[in-house]
């Protein structure tokens, strides 16, 4: 659906003019669908706090993972930059931002693999060990996936824009693809919140 | 037969299709293009198309389809129970029918139809051309038949004993830890679990696309608050189902990886909660059973005003009741746990949020009231089941309102009271309902009338096997009678009330067969419909029936809640008075 | 007595009734209306004002919709004219909003005192405590400070109304998610495991009262029943003793007691001053002082044991007591020793 002309010229575009883009909408039901699909993730673990009959615990194993947070909270700040280097109108620069982006977000699904790595080989911490490591590992697991979902639609646009596809006329729904990013990046905020602060 | 009225072309918008216009004849032509394409093509087009309207008939067929099944199912059921030790089936057998019945009656029948009947009126009501993703709308349906032939494949692809099927038999909403792999081993809690999480994914599509639809696709001078009724309870039961489908879908992702990699969410062995799992799908069991009751609030909302030839009365105060019970209804859930043990508190709570919930319900009722008084009713077919809706509604809520006092929950949970107050709310008001909205919009999909001599033996007919079934069971409930049981032992004093539910329920069966009946003749041989039998006042009654691909020639304009009212009493329009 | 269906097709003996029926016949319905214990009866209060208000609602709502509908319908002779288009009034939404909120106000406060009655009654030092814990699908009951374990029936002493000696259920769950209701005594409570629950009862009238599992407990949910049989303090105490004796060995039966300690039998089910000490199914030390065997699904006979104790299914079917298979002579001997549990 393309953007309004600057100036109305009929009554039937002024108003078309008031209504939102339908995928920004769309995307917006979307975000509140999974913010609930989430928020019961998140109440299962604060829930199970302190109630695992057996080890391992929190604060034997687990440890923050500060770099992993910074590399993905700053591919937000580079998806904006490349959103905004596409309204106007630099292709080059929006390509930057957005590789950049995806090596972040791919950071930070490396680290989390890493982690779990460490976790379940050298800790002995799995799904099935206990309350915790069942709640730990599905909460953090579902963020994951969320992150990977969105890596691969990331790296569709990357394809399109080195194949050349990619021109101004793409703005919207690139820029929905972005409130998606934004999305997955604030359920970490939480995760993190909930696994690393209130939970240890 | 009222016919077709001509209307007033104004002369600089051009937006309606008249009567013998231009576009009409090729809306008519196209129609009649249509029926002489072979039959092979014919259903190719059913199966790739994308249009909202055929999409919504599929849902709303498919869903009838379901209906019969698990009535079928419930028939079954209350064969075996006309009579102590009836023997007629097992109680293997009858715990998977009364888990499959209640399964696929919310999800295969109810969702379905009523999310199909929004999926057709919402773009017409509002002038548009379809839905904002009509390629999503395709994919939730296809995702929604697969999900429930899933649930029914369940009957012939498991391991259940003696080589029987295993359909799952854990009751509809499933409690752990009897669904964990100790209680439950074998798939047949696993199919259940799948198929229902296939199915929520296409109703939060459907959800999605109805919201994005009704913010982004209204025509020029349909504002908020100019939409029918119908669709602003289109937009609340969206919203309410992004919330609370969510939490269904994760308690079932919990449940899954309990029974696949050995997590202990609701392991009580481990020290997990049984009654977490009761929270989770309350939080989505609650606000669903208002997910299928608030469409029918909207179908009353268009069907009663016009067979009593007035306005609704009070469209902002109904839109307010509505998004009041849509927000309210989260915080009742646990009204269906007031015997788990909840401390005194928690239970004082949930009792007055549920009575609460009740106030903004009334209201409902109080405004068709104050719609019907004064007005001049037409008593079709349509009507008859809506007033049977308002009364039944009525006590439905009433007895919600009894439940809603918990220590009378404490005797009257889990019990033949509580499955006959759901049943009035699920059959009396909720499947009137949907009958009612099939013989108002039938029309309009087929251009051919339903019968009203066949419609009017459907209407007493169920309504008397109604209740007969329904009354009778609040007694036995409150005789001690309890629900999820295959069999009852004589000389307790429930024998004659089964038997005089079970009576109810062949003739509601039979009421049924003569809907199937009627359709199936009245869209060979029913009485033409022309664009707007009814003499109504929304937009889909502008355009041809059925409605030609692209909905409207011209996009509408409109001026007022009642554009039709406007042009057929051009000298006394709505728009004055809003 | 087994009914027929279909067209005369004889039926799978578990449709029989077991002699359950005569036996019921003979107790008063379990109806929630009829309540002989305090929480029963606080209850029955409550719901009778509900009942008034909702009732008191549906005619006055109900009147008016059926007069509206018969009032205002379309006459034959009627012109074509639309009646008058009223799009809604302030003062009457305002009132039928006020009222309602005033009605659940009311019942609201009702509510709440009922709860607190109920759930935070206090317990008193002497009463009773019974240990209930839900089987799929039986009952077995504790009682820690008589020294008594047994399955299905209740026993409890009658209380007074002036003085009362309530019994307090202290409620758990050996697998899946169970209830505990019979209805004349007090609201159901749910039995579930990892979480402890309590309830508590002061049956005022003597007497047998029927109940059963109120939550779906999987295949036998139905026949999970529920027996309690309330006695003076005197009777009361006088079967609590002879509960708490082992039974005494009949030297006759002792056939049938080598064959029940050499079968599985042991496995699951305890008989005190044997060598069974299984706690998988119910105590049977003193199964013959019980009226029902089954958890309620049959009369406590020899014959019915016999068919049970051959093949639990044919009474209810998946029933997790395996089929014991005995051959003649065996399954009539160890019938004959159970008979010796009194």
């Amino acid at each position: 659906m393309a953007a309004a002309p600057a100036i109305a010229s009929t009554p039937a575009l002024a108003w078309k003019a008031t209504l939102p883009y339908c995928g920004r909408v769309g995307v917006m039901a979307l975000i509140l669908t999974e913010s609930a699909f989430f928020s019961i993730f998140v109440v299962a673990y604060i829930f199970y706090i302190g109630k695992s009959l057996t080890g391992p615990y929190p604060k034997d194993v687990l440890s923050p993972p500060i770099v992993n947070t910074i590399c993905l909270l700053s591919s937000s700040l580079t998806i904006v930059l490349a959103v905004r280097a596409l309204h106007s109108g630099s292709i080059r620069t929006f390509g930057i931002w957005w590789l950049a982006t995806f090596a972040l977000g791919l950071e930070f699904l490396a680290g989390t693999a890493m982690e779990w790595h460490r976790l379940i080989y050298r800790e002995g911490l799995t799904i099935g060990t206990n309350l915790f490591g069942t709640t730990y590992y599905s909460l953090v697991g579902l963020h994951a996936l969320h992150v990977t979902i969105g890596l691969i639609l990331i790296l569709v646009v990357m394809i399109f824009t080195v194949m050349g596809y990619m021109d101004r006329r793409h703005i919207e729904r690139t820029d929905v693809l972005s409130w998606y990013w934004h999305f997955v990046d604030a359920v970490w905020i939480v995760v993190f919140t909930t696994v690393y602060v209130i939970g240890r | 037969m009222i016919s077709s009225p001509t209307w007033q072309r104004s002369a600089e918008r051009g937006e309606l299709i008249m009567a013998g216009s231009i576009e009409h004849e090729i809306a008519l032509g196209r129609a009649r293009e249509l029926e002489s394409v072979p039959i092979l093509e014919k259903l190719h087009e059913w199966v790739v198309t994308v249009d909202h309207k055929r999409l919504g008939l599929m849902y709303i067929c498919g869903g009838l389809l379901f209906f019969v099944v698990a009535g079928m199912q419930a028939v079954t059921m209350r064969l075996q129970l006309a009579m102590p030790n009836a023997g007629l089936v097992p109680p293997e057998v009858f715990n998977r029918l009364l888990t499959m019945h209640g399964t696929a009656m919310i999800f295969l029948v109810g969702m379905p139809i009523l999310t199909g009947f929004f999926n057709y009126l919402v773009p017409l009501m509002i002038g548009a051309r379809d839905l904002a993703f009509p390629r999503l709308n395709a994919f939730g349906f296809w995702l929604w038949l697969f999900g429930g032939l899933l649930l029914y494949f369940s009957y012939v692809a498991g391991d259940g004993l003696s080589g029987a099927g295993s359909a799952p038999d854990v009751g509809w909403f499933a409690y752990a830890p009897l669904t964990e792999r100790a209680f439950s081993r074998g798939n047949s809690t696993d199919y259940w679990i799948l198929s229902i999480l296939l199915t929520s994914v296409g109703s939060t599509a459907t959800a999605i696309n109805l919201i994005a639809t009704t913010f982004s696709m209204r025509c020029e001078g349909m504002t908020l608050g100019k939409m029918p009724v119908l669709v602003w309870l289109s937009l609340v039961v969206s919203f309410m189902m992004l919330f609370a489908l969510a939490p269904l879908s994760a308690a079932q992702v919990m449940l899954l990886l309990d029974r696949f990699v050995g997590a202990h969410f609701f392991d009580t062995q481990a020290g997990g909660s049984a009654v977490l799992w009761q929270h989770f799908f309350w939080i989505f069991g609650h606000p669903e059973v208002y997910i299928l009751v608030i469409p029918v609030f909207a179908f009353a909302s268009e069907i009663i005003p016009v067979f009593s030839r007035k306005v609704i009365f009070g469209y902002a105060v109904m839109v307010a009741a509505s998004c009041a019970i849509a927000f309210i209804s989260f915080s009742v859930w646990a009204h269906h746990m007031f015997a788990v043990g909840m401390t005194p508190a928690g239970n004082a709570f949930f009792a007055t949020s549920t009575m609460l919930v009740g106030v903004p319900t009334g209201i409902k009722i109080f405004n068709w009231l104050g719609t019907i008084w004064g007005g001049k009713l037409r008593l079709k077919v349509p009507m008859l089941f809506c007033i049977a809706f308002l009364f039944q509604f009525l006590i439905a809520g009433l007895t919600g309102i009894m439940l809603g006092v918990a220590p009378f929950d404490w005797q009257l949970t889990d019990t033949y009271f509580v499955v006959a107050h759901f049943h009035y709310v699920l059959v009396g008001a909720i499947i009137f309902m949907i009958f009612a909205a099939i013989y108002y919009w039938f029309p309009k999909a087929t251009g051919r009338m339903l019968s009203e001599r066949l419609g009017k033996w459907h209407f007493w007919l169920f309504l008397i096997g109604f209740h007969l079934t329904f009354d009778t069971l609040h007694f036995a409930g409150m005789k001690g009678m309890p629900r999820r049981i295959y069999t009852y032992q004589p000389g307790r004093g429930l024998d004659t009330l089964n038997l005089i539910a079970s009576v109810g329920a062949i003739l509601q069966a039979v009421a049924v067969l003569i809907l199937m009946i009627n359709i199936v003749k009245s869209l060979r041989s029913g009485e033409l419909a022309g664009d707007d039998p009814w003499d109504a006042w929304t937009l889909e009654w502008s355009t041809t029936s059925p409605p030609p691909e692209y909905n409207f020639a011209a996009a509408p304009v409109v001026r007022s809640r009642r554009p039709l009212w406007d042009m057929k009493h051009p000298e006394d329009p709505d728009w004055r008075y809003e | 007595m087994t009914i027929a269906v279909l067209g005369g097709a004889p039926v799978a003996a578990w449709a029989g009734d077991w002699g359950m029926g005569e036996s019921n016949a003979k107790i008063p319905p379990s109806s929630i209306f009829n309540p002989v214990s305090t929480p029963a009866r606080e209850i029955d209060t409550v719901a009778f004002f509900a009942i008034a208000i909702t009732a008191t609602i549906f005619l006055i709502v109900a009147s008016l919709l059926a007069y509206s509908v018969l009032r205002f319908r379309a006459r034959p002779g009627d012109d074509s004219r639309e009646p008058a288009q009223v799009y809604g009034s302030n003062p009457i939404e305002f009132a039928w909003t006020t009222v309602p909120i005033i009605i659940v106000f009311v019942l609201i406060l009702v509510t709440a005192r009922t709860i607190y009655m109920i759930q935070a009654a206090p317990r008193p030092p002497g009463a009773l405590s019974v240990q209930v814990i839900g089987h799929q699908w039986w009952w077995e009951f504790r009682y820690p400070a008589l020294g008594i374990v047994t399955a299905n029936e209740l026993h409890v002493p009658l209380s007074d109304r002036h003085s009362p000696t309530p019994t307090f259920l202290d409620l758990e769950s050996a697998d899946v998610a169970h209830s505990f209701w019979v209805p004349r005594l007090a609201g159901k409570t749910d039995v579930i495991p990892n979480k402890k629950n309590s309830m508590w009862i002061d049956p005022q009238v003597a007497g047998t009262y029927l109940g059963q599992c109120g939550e779906y407990c999987g295949t036998e949910h139905a026949m999970m029943l529920l027996r309690v049989i309330v006695e003076p303090r005197a009777d009361f105490e006088r079967w609590a003793a002879a509960q708490k004796n082992p039974p005494v060995l009949d030297a006759a039966a002792s056939h049938g007691r080598i064959v029940f300690e050499s079968t599985a039998c042991v496995n699951c089910h305890t008989i005190r001053g044997t060598a069974a000490d299984g706690r998988f199914g119910p105590d049977l030390t003193h199964l013959m002082a019980r009226e029902t065997i089954g958890a309620g699904v049959a009369m406590n006979t020899p014959a019915h044991l016999k068919i049970w104790v051959n093949d639990p299914s044919q009474m209810k079917p998946g029933a997790l007591m395996p089929a014991m298979n005995l051959g003649g002579k065996d399954l009539d001997d160890l019938v004959a020793y159970l008979a010796t549990l009194r």
